[in-house]
């Protein structure tokens, strides 16, 4: 299937905030489908994008495609009833930090414990923005927001590390300015057989700006970052020549050619290790301790939901002797009045 | 000793005992033995919310009530003529539900000082202070006897006791000259993988008929002519399982798969896990993490094509509020089955109420009218869900459907359809773009029933957004105010648009009585009853019973208007009764209503009606 970006933008005016990171994900998606339609063969109809409450949230209306924009924090159920129920359908949950993290959190962790084959984008700019300015439940601790004025004082949430904890089996993390990198991870989760979860790290720029600006600032981006690639090892700075290893049970930033460190020390990333020790640690990492870690963290094999389900309703259907309702009806005990 | 053997109409026999000593399954079992002997049967447990209560305490008492005859057995009766009760707390929780002229039987066994003193008696002689000494008391040793008789059986002795209920089961066979067979072969399936349970269970059901043949305490015992039924082929349902199946059998003649997302929560449960057991018909069902998913899976099921349907009770309807509002603004089909509980919040989870209403009616933000279809017996919550789907289905709304634990765990006989005699469904679902659209316009309608057509995701040249925004005809988000006006009619104009394809309101008696009994959902049973009683004693009194509730049949005002009185009878303070105010001021309707937890008894209804005539 050849199509373009052109063939999944919506006739709706766009009517996120100039400058808004969202604008950005919507080009990346754009450009992702064709991709995913060429690697995939998937038609135009067979993408459905689904989304809860939140700015974020809006995306399905830019889509020409189609599309569920739902209630707060539910888009995972409906994700969830609308693979069930289909799962030929290419499933993709658009949402917010607090529409999957607060209110929807349970949706999402077990979503992801199901692995069921949806794809979930996660819009995490640290803030509410559609209620104008409000903490969340990834703001760092000590925030300021209307709902904050003298600071948080609740850990914030790291979505990856709540993939990890639910089992899941695919993790992901780019920024909204890296728009090559979203574009190639979007192709990456849809490719994959499960829930695959990824977070876009992006900026609010009227109530949380430049939240993120620390490690995605061009200047700095490539020393406060590392992109993990599948059997490559984890290099990054802007000259490649950090890299990460583990010192003990802690991974460490290190700089090769100094302390005697050479290339071969650096670690290899597997995205495919089942184990997700490592994963979570690499989800974990902060600036200015250790870089912040973007691409695929984690992608693993398992079954799916939507698979097994269907499996077990063919399967117990060709071995029953009950065909249609009327077999039902006179089956089990039951008695005749002549 | 000859045995006179008197002919009855019908009984009525409450077993009870302490939650663990498996009242529930004896009931069970002497209501199948008589429906398989061609008798009419209708159930009620009546049973604690706790699945072990402290032993022996009035807290822990299950019961059961089975109610055998061989005409219009509408109600599980009110009064029992034999009251088994297996400790001293069942026979104090119990035995005001005995007629005066009621056998007891009791498990004298069970009846020591500390037992007395923990069921709350404040005397040492129970009889004496339930003032039931001078009553026909059969005071049967069972649990020695059930020991006496398994004592080579080499079993450990807390298996020997579970048994006791069989040896009490076999009195009331032999009371009531029931054969034992039906029941012996239920052992042999329900026990295949150990013969000696089929054993065990066999001696102790005989022991106990052959106990009762050989005391001088049962003098009389009676016989149950079997009806002359309808012909055909029967089997016993109970509400929860008719509800799966009438909507399994919806899913069949409209070709949508059925996809049932819900969480359990008594006493609705029993639906998702007959769903759940029949795979085979391409069911699918999601056991979810909450109740708040049980609906949004459903409505993105819904959305992609399936019939949806969510299950749930009280307390779960409440946390589907928002997602209801959703499956309306979206207008997709969806069923929402409400087996309503005794409230507010936990409530009384396991006793039946009709309180539900004003939240199916009204509990949502925003203008969101829902339909809303009751079922009225347990096998009429096959049609009632049938309906309710058929309707959801081809008007593109969601439909409540209201149930009650009084007739979700309640059974009787059922003279099983044949799909042929149901109607087809016929969903409007859209496979082509229309050549006067340039895209899909998501919300245009079929002029006579105002539905929206159903583009199904896969559909090619179809892609459309629906979602919680207003939007117009074509689909577009939209705040317009007269936008919003109109779709607001819009929605609510399409329930009364049913109203045009929904049977008529029927009238059981005259059409212009001195009183008009109106009654709706799960009081059918006590009702028919109380108007027979009534005009058996020649009194000009008439029943309407609402199985619509919304829309409300088309001649439903032309009915209230030939009578002179109106008296509403239902299990809440009046919900009814001032939802037909509201729509119908013109009339006057005084009210009976009772909200214990507990179902109508006939007499009070009886008495009710009298005292207005």
């Amino acid at each position: 299937m050849k199509f373009t970006p052109q063939d999944f933008k919506s006739d709706q005016e766009v009517k996120w905030c100039p400058g808004c990171g969202d604008h950005a994900v919507l080009a990346s998606v754009q450009r992702a489908l064709p991709e995913v339609s060429e690697a995939l063969g998937y038609s135009h109809e067979r993408y459905v994008f689904v989304s809860g409450i939140g700015c974020s949230s809006r995306f399905p209306y830019y889509m020409k495609t189609y599309g569920f924009h739902g209630i707060h924090g539910r888009a995972a159920a409906i994700a969830t009833g609308i693979k069930v129920a289909n799962p030929t359908l290419s499933v993709w949950e658009m949402t917010g930090d607090g529409d999957s993290l607060a209110i929807g959190g349970n949706h999402l962790i077990h979503a992801i414990r199901r692995n069921i084959d949806i794809n979930i984008v996660l819009f995490n700019n640290r803030i509410y923005g559609l209620t104008k300015g409000q903490y969340s439940p990834t703001s760092k601790w000590g925030t300021v927001t209307k709902t904050s004025p003298f600071g948080t004082v609740e850990h914030p949430f790291i979505p990856g590390a709540l993939v990890m904890g639910a089992r899941g089996t695919f993790f992901a993390r780019t920024l909204d300015v890296e728009l090559q990198l979203t574009q190639d991870i979007l192709v990456e989760a849809a490719k994959h057989d499960g829930t695959a979860l990824v977070e876009v790290m992006q900026n609010c720029v009227i109530f949380n700006d430049k939240t993120h600006a620390e490690i995605s600032d061009r200047e700095v981006r490539a020393d406060r970052t590392i992109v993990l690639r599948h059997g490559q090892p984890m290099i990054f700075g802007k000259n490649k020549d950090k890299g990460l290893i583990l010192d003990g049970i802690r991974l460490k930033a290190v700089t090769i050619g100094q302390d005697g460190i050479t290339a071969d020390d650096i670690l290899v990333h597997n995205a495919e290790e089942e184990n997700h020790g490592i994963h979570m640690m690499l989800c974990e990492m902060q600036w200015p301790e250790l870089p912040v870690a973007l691409g695929v963290i984690r992608k693993v094999k398992d079954r799916t939901y939507d698979d097994m389900v269907r499996d077990q309703v063919l399967e117990i259907a060709n071995n029953s002797s009950i065909r249609c309702m009327d077999d039902l009806l006179h089956s089990g005990s039951t008695w005749e009045i002549k | 000793m000859q045995h006179k053997v008197i002919d009855v109409q019908d009984v009525v026999i409450r077993f009870s005992g302490d939650s663990g000593d498996g009242m529930q399954l004896t009931g069970t079992l002497f209501a199948d033995a008589s429906a398989l002997l061609g008798n009419e049967i209708s159930t009620f447990p009546d049973f604690p919310a706790e699945i072990r209560a402290p032993q022996g305490t009035v807290a822990g008492v299950s019961g059961f009530q089975v109610h055998v005859g061989n005409c219009a057995v509408h109600t599980p009766g009110d009064y029992c003529d034999v009251l088994v009760a297996m400790n001293p707390a069942a026979l104090k929780c119990n035995a005001k539900w005995a007629k005066p002229t009621a056998t007891i039987i009791v498990d004298i066994d069970t009846f020591d000082a500390k037992s007395i003193a923990k069921a709350g008696f404040l005397t040492s002689d129970p009889f004496e202070e339930l003032d039931i000494k001078k009553m026909n008391v059969v005071y049967a040793p069972i649990t020695s006897l059930t020991r006496e008789s398994l004592k080579d059986s080499g079993q450990d002795p807390k298996v020997i006791l579970r048994s006791k209920n069989m040896f009490a089961l076999g009195i009331c066979f032999f009371m009531y000259n029931m054969p034992l067979n039906y029941t012996e072969e239920y052992f042999l399936k329900k026990f295949k993988k150990n013969p000696l349970l089929v054993d065990i269970n066999k001696k102790v059901l005989k022991d106990g008929f052959n106990y009762a043949g050989n005391i001088q305490a049962i003098a009389d015992t009676y016989f149950i002519q079997p009806p002359k039924h309808k012909k055909g082929i029967y089997r016993n349902i109970n509400g929860n399982q008719a509800t799966a199946w009438g909507l399994m059998a919806a899913s069949e003649k409209s070709g949508r798969p059925l996809f049932c997302g819900s969480y359990p929560i008594t006493p609705a449960t029993a639906i998702l896990e007959e769903l759940a057991a029949h795979k085979e018909l391409g069911i699918k069902t999601l056991q979810c993490e909450d109740e708040i998913a049980g609906i949004c899976t459903s409505i993105g099921a819904s959305y992609a094509g399936s019939l949806a349907v969510t299950s749930t009770s009280g307390p779960g309807f409440s946390l589907k509020s928002e997602a209801l509002g959703l499956a309306v603004i979206t207008e997709l089909p969806l069923v929402v089955v409400n087996v309503q509980r005794s409230g507010p919040s936990t409530g009384i989870p396991t006793k039946t109420e009709q309180t539900d209403l004003n939240q199916a009616l009204y509990g949502r933000n925003g203008e969101c009218p829902i339909a809303i279809i009751a079922s009225h017996s347990p096998s009429h919550c096959f049609d009632a869900a049938f309906y309710a789907a058929k309707h959801a289905l081809e008007y593109m709304m969601p439909v409540i459907l209201l149930s009650e634990g009084f007739l979700g765990n309640g059974s009787e006989p059922w003279l099983i359809p044949s799909m042929k005699d149901y109607p087809a469904i016929n969903p409007p679902i859209i496979d082509t773009l229309p050549q006067d659209e340039p895209y899909f316009y998501p919300f245009k309608r079929d002029e006579k029933t105002l539905a929206r057509r159903w583009a199904l995701p896969g559909t090619p040249n179809l892609e459309h957004r629906i979602g919680g925004l207003e939007k117009n005809h074509k689909g577009a988000v939209s705040s317009d105010p007269l936008v919003h006006e109109q779709m607001v009619a819009e929605r609510a104009e399409k329930i009364e648009r049913l109203a045009q394809e929904i049977p008529l309101q029927k009238v059981i008696g005259e059409q212009d009585a001195d009183v008009l009994i109106v009654s709706w959902g799960g009081t059918y049973g006590h009702m028919l009853s109380a108007i027979d009683q009534l005009h058996k004693e020649n009194k000009s009194v008439s029943l309407a019973h609402f199985d619509y509730i919304s829309p409300l049949p088309l001649n439903t005002s032309d009915i209230f208007g030939k009578f002179k009185k109106i008296i509403v009878c239902e299990l809440n303070s009046g919900q009814f009764a001032n939802y037909l105010r509201a729509k119908f001021p013109q009339y006057q309707f005084m009210q009976y209503n009772k909200v214990q937890g507990q179902p109508f008894i006939v007499a009070e209804i009886v008495e009710a009606v009298k005292n207005i005539l």
